[in-house]
């Protein structure tokens, strides 16, 4: 019968086809460096850790983030604004290693369209994947220092209190800013997820 | 609020807290989910044409120096949306254990021979009419922490893109008659019988290729729409 094919986990041997890193013997496709020699826009760090209902961090998890370019325009055809940086793809994944953590190199996406006219903050779109899970699941990242947090159409409908969990703070970090994004699947503090 | 793909479909997909596979226990979320519009981020997605690709990906018995140890399969399929619709230009991703049951993975510890000829890693890009290919080695089944005499059913883990970031899908494709489907957690996680029935392959016998390999079809149904719904985002 016609449907959806049901998502599985997956599993905790997935880094040789999908994340190699050069650990393994099989071509990277999609990497955690996003830049290309074409983009323009701020350079960035975002690194975290990711933690499971115990507090203790995720070592077989798979971050997948999809972002904007600095001017706000993503590279897929639906968006039909003009982008002369025609390599930047604006996705990357990532394993995290023996501590849960992860690191992205990108840029800082510009605001981006929002429902009903309205405008988004800079933000990036987090798909995470582990063992255990069965269902990947999708969250933002926003960034500290941006005052249009305030006013954004998505984050604004999550409750005050549970707004931290999804921006970023910055730090200065040895070569430009770093911005620090744990991920708590599970417990206190636990970031929000979004049912979309 | 624009929710521009249908939700209803999403029921085919497993809870997420799932007590019986217990890595579930600790890895899922405690609150509640928040529902928020979709927006341009969220219909919009990673593109990889055939232009991310080299000759032989699709054939993972040729990524040694030798044959691979096992059943050589065919396994092939389309990939379509939501409304059947096929999903042209899409990046399709497999991994899976040897013809043993073993993964090339520095955690799998399971004491099955390692094959040098066969890492288990394929992708392919679906053609105009959303299909892919592969040829590969029949997955053995293998063993498990989860309870006692825990063994999966032989599976090739599957990852897909679609039209966009929401239609990102992971899944695990199994083979028809498989006896170890009752007790496997992870399988019947998808509480829904037909759509559980939608993970096992079928066997293809009018496209095996006769004295060379055996053919299975997996079509894989995506979320999302292709048509450029009415400019409410």
């Amino acid at each position: 019968m016609f449907g959806l094919t049901p998502s599985q986990t997956v599993g905790p041997y997935f880094a040789y086809g999908l994340t190699p890193n050069k650990k393994y013997d099989w071509t990277d496709l999609i990497i955690g460096d996003l830049v290309t020699p074409d983009t323009t826009g701020e350079r960035i760090r975002i690194e975290g850790q990711v933690f499971d209902g115990d507090g203790k961090p995720i070592t077989d998890s798979m971050i997948e983030i999809w972002q904007a370019d600095a001017q706000g325009r993503y590279a897929h055809p639906r968006d039909a604004r003009t982008r002369p940086n025609t390599s930047f793809k604006g996705f990357g994944r990532v394993g995290t290693d023996a501590e849960g953590r992860y690191v992205f190199h990108t840029i800082k996406p510009g605001p981006v369209p929002g429902p009903d006219g309205t405008t988004q903050a800079p933000h990036i779109l987090v798909a995470v994947f582990a063992r255990g899970m069965l269902q990947h699941v999708f969250t933002r990242i926003y960034f500290a220092d941006e005052a249009a947090n305030a006013q954004d159409p998505i984050l604004t409908l999550v409750p005050a209190e549970r707004r931290q969990t999804l921006v970023a703070r910055r730090e200065d970090g040895a070569d430009g800013p770093v911005y620090r994004f744990d991920i708590r699947i599970q417990g206190e503090n636990e970031t929000v997820f979004f049912d979309i | 609020m624009a929710l521009v793909y249908p939700t209803e479909g999403l029921k085919a997909h497993p809870p997420r807290l799932f007590p019986d596979y217990k890595s579930t226990v600790k890895r899922s979320p405690s609150r509640p989910l928040i529902v928020v519009p979709h927006t341009l981020s969220e219909l919009t997605g990673p593109v990889y044409g055939h232009d991310s690709l080299q000759p032989g990906d699709n054939d993972l018995t040729c990524h040694g120096r030798g044959e691979p140890i096992g059943e050589r399969i065919i396994v092939h399929g389309r990939v379509l949306d939501e409304d059947g619709r096929p999903v042209p230009n899409t990046l399709v991703e497999i991994w899976q254990a040897n013809a043993c049951g073993r993964y090339v993975h520095v955690v799998d510890q399971h004491p099955a021979p390692l094959d040098p000829n066969f890492t288990g890693a394929g992708r392919t890009v679906t053609d105009e009419n959303g299909y892919y290919r592969f040829i590969t080695i029949k997955p053995g089944a293998y063993p498990w922490g989860n309870h006692h005499n825990a063994w999966r059913p032989a599976h090739i883990h599957f990852s897909l893109f679609g039209h966009s970031f929401l239609s990102r899908l992971v899944t695990q494709m199994y083979f028809p008659g498989d006896p170890l489907f009752p007790f496997d957690p992870i399988f019947n996680s998808v509480t829904d019988e037909r759509a559980r029935a939608r993970m096992i392959s079928s066997f293809d016998l009018e496209n095996t290729k006769p004295d060379w390999a055996l053919c299975y079809r997996f079509d894989i149904v995506l979320r999302g729409r292709n048509e450029t719904p009415p400019d409410n985002d």
